[in-house]
């Protein structure tokens, strides 16, 4: 197959093919036919390579094949981990794959993966011409159909709402103040977008004049005739806030609230809070005091800068774990576990406030690796001229 | 200070630069306010003449400087306009039609090209009513010449290139002219007076400015296309039933 450093599960399996996994689906020819090829793909076909010149470099026999392939080779693996293969689904295989070929990189395109080929390989146009030789488009002899054709399709519309615009004016029926297609919350393509819409590559010089082209059609009173038109090269943008989770309040035997902020991670270390909303401001950490657990004011900044940026500072009770890391560290973790423990006492306009500050982010910063031939991660070796 | 200058141009003491410099200082005149020219009618005059004639063709260019090419398709100029000699048009003009209309009896591509952008949208609709191809867009380099490479591997070429203007936006002639004639592909154009009509193999001498002139061209064009691919399907219809007729009489 094209992709090299792809892993090839046959050798594996044919080891292990005395091991007594259950090959159930096919005989033990077409199993060594078929467990001889790649089910795992590298990342040489994550590049999209959109319109490939020239004629198609995979032909529709290949991804049928591919997809067939895919298909017995999901089984497989279904069956090797002892699962159903009826109903193996993508999160399985990539359960499955992460723990038959654990990978220590960091770069999510260098690990193996398994996934339908409709995914892995771009997509891309067949021939444009028929069997007489005539092209199919009228644009074809453009060279970039697919935006021209867009180009004019846009401009049609704009054409057809003057028209309207023109005989709603020879019955005096025009106004100003006609219905407008609301914009708020929604952003146009971004070109990579537009260019996996077309399957063509645009340059940026096309994708403004595109962009121009669309704001030019909505500039004109009338343009809601072709909202559909316009909302189809328009995104929604989502509000950040709203994909945090936010835990219900739980209340313990004295009616008292509680809440508990889930162990987070900064830089191998781990917290969990649990937040009373009894009224004293306590804070014990792992037992001890937080005072005496940590001495640097700078820690004990950390932990206090959620309650004071809110304006609850006495009003919460904390008991803290954390394990690992060092001490800056540990304070981060804690902080952004009372924060998240936080969330369910607040209203919407709070979590919102406090993602903006920033406080509801993990800080995702690691301890950079060394590399070879160099003395750390960034530092070179002493340079000699000679 | 132009009637000299179109006194010497009806002398036939034509030098270019003179003339370059008589136009140049009228300045961008306002194509739009006009009066419509009609020159008196023949007797004997078509359909197409009547309607040719009655239109605004002859107006006034804007970069105008009659190429020495067109001067056998001019009358003249006056007032700033080069006066286009429509009875020639109109030979020029049926001859470039009858051979649209063979090519496209004979199922074969037909390429409309356009750079003006004032009619790039009528010029694609067009194309898009006759089951033909356009182009009225950036003309890339090697889109006739290095084919196989731009497109792939067995692409057909256009048999026939129809241009509606053969000036591109910077009033020289278009790639696609010189193109066409090292490709040996046909070409018809709409020349005006400021266009270079050599390399074309149907030059039709005629205003590419005005809309209602590019309109009547390519209602001209649709129509000759349309009519052609008609009757292509009647004589297969008819040859079908021939031969069944034959096999079935035998």
């Amino acid at each position: 197959m094209a992709a090299s450093g792809g892993r090839t599960v046959g050798s594996f399996l044919w080891k292990c093919g005395n091991c007594c996994f259950n090959f159930n689906t096919v005989s033990s020819n077409l199993t060594r036919q078929v467990l001889s090829r790649q089910l795992c793909v590298s990342a040489v076909l994550h590049r999209k390579n959109l319109a490939a010149a020239g004629p198609e470099k995979f032909s529709e026999e290949f991804i049928k094949k591919q997809v067939e392939e895919f298909n017995i080779g999901k089984r497989h693996l279904a069956n090797m981990m002892g699962e159903d293969p009826e109903t193996f689904t993508q999160g399985d295989i990539n359960r499955s794959i992460a723990y038959l070929f654990p990978s220590g990189l960091f770069d999510k395109k260098a690990k193996p993966l398994m996934k339908h080929p409709d995914e892995v390989f771009p997509k891309q146009r067949a021939v444009q011409w028929g069997a007489d030789g005539r092209p199919f488009h009228f644009l074809f002899y453009t060279g970039k159909q697919s935006y021209y054709s867009l180009m004019h399709d846009t401009f049609t519309k704009a054409l057809a709402v003057e028209k309207h615009q023109d005989r709603l004016r020879g019955k005096d029926l025009f106004t100003q103040d006609a219905k407008q297609i609301s914009l708020v919350g929604s952003r146009w393509l971004l070109k990579e977008e537009l260019e996996e819409l077309l399957v063509e590559t645009i340059s940026e010089h096309d994708y403004a004049r595109f962009i121009q082209l669309m704001e030019r059609l909505l500039s004109l009173p009338y343009c809601s005739v072709e909202e559909d038109f316009v909302q189809r090269y328009r995104r929604q943008l989502e509000i950040q806030s709203s994909k945090q989770q936010v835990q219900p309040l739980q209340y313990d035997q004295h009616g008292v609230a509680y809440s508990t902020g889930d162990g987070k991670q900064r830089k191998t270390a781990t917290g969990t809070v649990l937040l009373r909303d009894s009224g004293s401001g306590s804070i014990s950490i792992n037992g001890t005091n937080y005072v005496h657990y940590f001495p640097v004011l700078q820690d004990r900044e950390q932990l206090m800068f959620p309650l004071h940026f809110m304006g609850v500072l006495g009003r919460f009770d904390m008991q803290c774990s954390v394990s690992g890391g060092g001490h800056s560290s540990q304070a981060g973790a804690l902080r952004l576990a009372i924060s998240r423990a936080m969330l369910s006492f607040l209203s919407e306009g709070q979590v919102e406030t406090m993602r903006q500050a920033g406080l509801l982010t993990p800080d995702p910063r690691i301890k950079e690796r060394k590399k070879p031939g160099q003395e750390g991660a960034r530092r070179k070796f002493t340079w000699k001229k000679r | 200070n132009f009637m000299p200058v179109c006194s010497l141009g009806l002398c036939g003491l034509h030098h270019p630069w003179l003339v370059a410099a008589g136009y140049s200082c009228s300045g961008p005149l306002c194509a739009t306010a006009v009066a419509v020219k009609t020159l008196p009618l023949q007797t004997d005059s078509t359909n197409v003449t009547d309607k040719i004639l009655n239109l605004p063709l002859e107006m006034p260019d804007f970069f105008r400087c009659a190429d020495r090419l067109m001067e056998p398709y001019l009358f003249g100029s006056r007032l700033d306009q080069d006066i286009i000699d429509l009875d020639q048009t109109v030979e020029h003009l049926q001859s470039a039609l009858n051979f649209t209309a063979h090519i496209a009896y004979r199922g074969s591509v037909i390429l409309f090209v356009s750079r003006r952008r004032q009619f790039g949208h009528l010029v694609e609709s067009t194309a898009q009513d006759c089951g033909e191809y356009a182009h009225t867009r950036y003309w890339q380099g090697g889109l006739l010449t290095n084919a196989p490479i731009q497109y792939g591997p067995g692409v057909r070429l256009p048999d026939l290139i129809v241009f509606f203007s053969t000036l591109n936006n910077v009033f020289q002639q278009h790639v696609g002219v010189r193109d066409a004639a090292k490709m040996n592909i046909p070409t018809v154009g709409l020349v005006d007076s400021n266009c270079n009509p050599s390399l074309v193999t149907y030059p039709v001498p005629g205003n590419d400015d005005t809309p209602a002139a590019m309109e009547l061209y390519c209602r001209l064009f649709k129509m000759t296309i349309n009519r052609a691919k008609d009757k292509r399907r009647q004589m297969e219809l008819l040859q079908g039933r021939s031969a069944v007729g034959l096999t079935t009489s035998s």
